[in-house]
């Protein structure tokens, strides 16, 4: 319980992490560092996404699986590492 | 019928116990094994047979109807809860999230999934691993190495008794193969051995020829069609046209009658822009320029005789050396001559006088070269005696441009393709000599018993080339306007002597007073440019010789 709290702080702490959710395999956010509107959105929208880029490298090959996922945008990088029962979402402003 | 079967019992005998009671065997039948039945049994062969004790299967296929999906989505705003709690209770909400962070599972996921989280966020730190590194490199960049050319590979007649190659024709398709005319065009020299072949290479294969051409006659010159790759005309050293198609080997498929064709050796042959794409004409030291269709090879469909006069006397007539055919400029061609002219000729025209439209003189021997700038078609290139010329279609006089002369006979020459200021030439002591006009114009930029740098096309190329087209040509129209002036002037102070000065016109001079002015002409030139040599060397300056001769040569010329 606390190295969970240890990691996401860590993972807090890096230099230009806007947000961090946790989302369980329904979309249910579980633990977030953003306020609930953002957090709802981000939750609904990216475990689509996700099922749908997992749901392709499957067919693609049925051995090979997603492992992570970033998506660039203009202002910042969405970056989801999935798992078998829960996504680790992070919202990320890259220094350049 | 009914079948109907009685059975009668007496009464009293119904119910009577039965009273067995033993009897002896009686023997019914005895079938007794018959030997000779054996002989109508065949024996089976022995085999195995494989039996399986299991029930059986029957194999069903069944193909479903295809439906239709589709995938949307939809945007909730809340969602995802278990059936129990009520997404709007902060109490159930929380108390359903404390839950799962109890969760085993839970815990080991995140651990891990942070790990690998954190490696991403270090590594967008560390470096921008989207950013665009080479986005100004779309220029390439002035090489600052020396020009150099690398021999690829070196093609050498099979033949033990080796000859010249006297024409070479790239295959109009993606330039994989090479097609080369040899023969041996000295004056009057009769080898026996010598072989009458022509080859077509593969350029990755230097070993052996992927075609061999078996003409009649050793091919001086020949040319593939522009439309049609597979096919080739070749002119040959008796004077015939002979039509290949390689599909069909490597004997001809048709032969020009002897009686038609040119009475010399065809010096070049090139194909025509037309419809039918079968249209060629060529050229001969005879002093004939013939069209020929080459379905019907029997006889030329055309014909122009290089009579200065423009009499169509073939006595007179001048030999041409080299033809120049642009498909941008159908109507219009160009001959090279032996005697130094090039000829520019119209197709369209319709008397044999107009077909001549003007002629270029400059060159002191036969013009073995002609070719337009492919960027900039109204000039063109011209290669004869020791010097590499460039004309401007619009200045009659002389050339704009030119090379210096040159310590060998200058055989051949042409322009890149790529870059417009780029033109090599080859000279008879076997150097091949890369020019470059706007980067050095006294001397070939590079010599060579094609470089990383000059095939690509430079932005500013074809301006600056351009710009200097311009200026050589401007130069030369002021030149030519003081010459004509001169002339007049002569003219009029000597009316009755017919004699021209400043350069013979054509025709007019009689051939000995012609070769007296040039050897005069010739020598002072000589020896000119070897004092100019010898002081240059002395003194290690760099003048634009070029233009100095020019300069001395009208002196003298006027100076007459």
């Amino acid at each position: 319980m606390a190295e969970v709290e240890e990691t996401l702080k860590r993972i807090q702490g890096q230099k230009g992490v806007q947000g961090i959710i946790i989302v369980n395999a329904e979309g249910i956010p579980i633990k977030t560092t953003m306020d609930n509107t953002s957090t709802v959105q981000y939750a609904g929208l990216l475990h689509q996404l996700v099922l749908k880029a997992r749901s392709t490298v499957r067919d693609i090959d049925p051995q090979n699986d997603l492992t992570f996922m970033r998506v660039r945008s203009k202002k910042n990088e969405i970056m989801i590492a999935p798992d078998k029962d829960y996504f680790l979402i992070v919202i990320q402003n890259p220094s350049d | 019928m009914e079948i109907v079967h009685v059975y009668t019992k007496l009464r009293s005998e119904f119910g009577r116990q039965c009273l067995f009671s033993d009897r002896p065997a009686e023997l019914l039948v005895d079938v007794s094994p018959d030997p000779n039945l054996a002989l109508q049994f065949i024996q089976k062969t022995r085999r195995d047979q494989a039996m399986q004790a299991s029930r059986d299967m029957s194999e069903h296929q069944v193909n479903t109807e295809r439906f239709e999906s589709e995938s949307r989505g939809i945007n909730h705003l809340e969602g995802g809860w278990p059936k129990d709690i009520n997404p709007q209770e902060m109490e159930q909400t929380i108390r359903f999230r404390k839950k799962v962070e109890k969760d085993e599972v839970y815990i080991n996921s995140v651990l891990q999934l942070g790990s690998i989280m954190e490696h991403c966020i270090r590594q967008n730190n560390a470096v921008d691993i989207y950013r665009e590194y080479f986005e100004d490199e779309d220029e390439v960049e002035e090489n600052q190495e020396p020009p150099s050319a690398k021999t690829i590979n070196v093609f050498s007649d099979p033949n033990e008794l080796r000859r010249t190659i006297t024409d070479l024709s790239w295959h109009p398709d993606g330039a994989r193969k090479l097609a080369a005319a040899y023969s041996c065009l000295e004056f009057q020299k009769s080898c026996r051995g010598l072989s009458l072949d022509s080859y077509i290479w593969d350029i990755e294969n230097p070993n052996k020829p992927e075609l061999t051409l078996k003409p009649a006659s050793p091919l001086v010159c020949l040319d593939y069609n522009p439309k049609d790759p597979h096919t080739l005309v070749g002119g040959s050293y008796n004077g015939q046209i002979v039509y290949w198609d390689t599909r069909r080997g490597g004997t001809p498929v048709e032969v020009s009658s002897v009686e038609q064709s040119h009475r010399d050796l065809v010096y070049k042959i090139l194909w025509l822009q037309s419809k039918t794409g079968t249209d060629a004409f060529s050229a001969s030291t005879d002093g004939q320029v013939l069209w020929w269709d080459v379905r019907r090879l029997s006889e030329p469909t055309d014909q122009l005789v290089l009579d200065p006069c423009r009499e169509g006397n073939l006595d007179r007539a001048f030999g041409a050396v080299s033809l120049e055919f642009e498909p941008t400029m159908p109507t219009k061609f160009m001959v090279g001559t032996e005697q130094g002219l090039v000829v520019s000729c119209n197709r369209k025209a319709k008397t044999p006088a107009e077909k001549m439209v003007c002629t270029y003189e400059g060159h002191h021997g036969p013009v073995y070269a002609l070719q337009r700038n492919p960027f900039f078609p109204k000039n063109f290139l011209t290669v004869g005696d020791w010097t590499a010329r460039i004309w401007s279609e619009d200045i009659k006089e002389s050339s704009i441009m030119w090379t210096r002369y040159q310590k060998s006979y200058l055989s051949n020459a042409c322009w890149s393709p790529v870059r417009p200021p780029v033109f090599f030439t080859v000279k008879m002591d076997g150097t091949l000599d890369i020019w470059d006009i706007l980067f050095k114009q006294n001397d070939p930029t590079l010599s060579l018993k094609v470089c990383s740098g000059l095939s690509t096309l430079q932005k500013n190329d074809k301006s600056l080339l351009a710009a200097m087209f311009e200026r050589e040509t401007k130069r030369e129209k002021i030149l030519e306007a003081r010459q004509r002036e001169i002339r007049l002037k002569e003219r009029s102070r000597s009316e009755q002597s017919r004699e021209e000065e400043g350069g013979p016109e054509v025709g007019d001079d009689s051939p000995h007073q012609l070769i007296t002015w040039t050897e005069k002409d010739f020598f002072s030139l000589v020896e000119a440019e070897q004092r100019r040599r010898s002081e240059r060397e002395g003194r290690g300056q760099q003048e634009t010789a070029v233009c100095e001769e020019r300069e001395e040569k009208n002196e003298t010329t006027s100076a007459k």
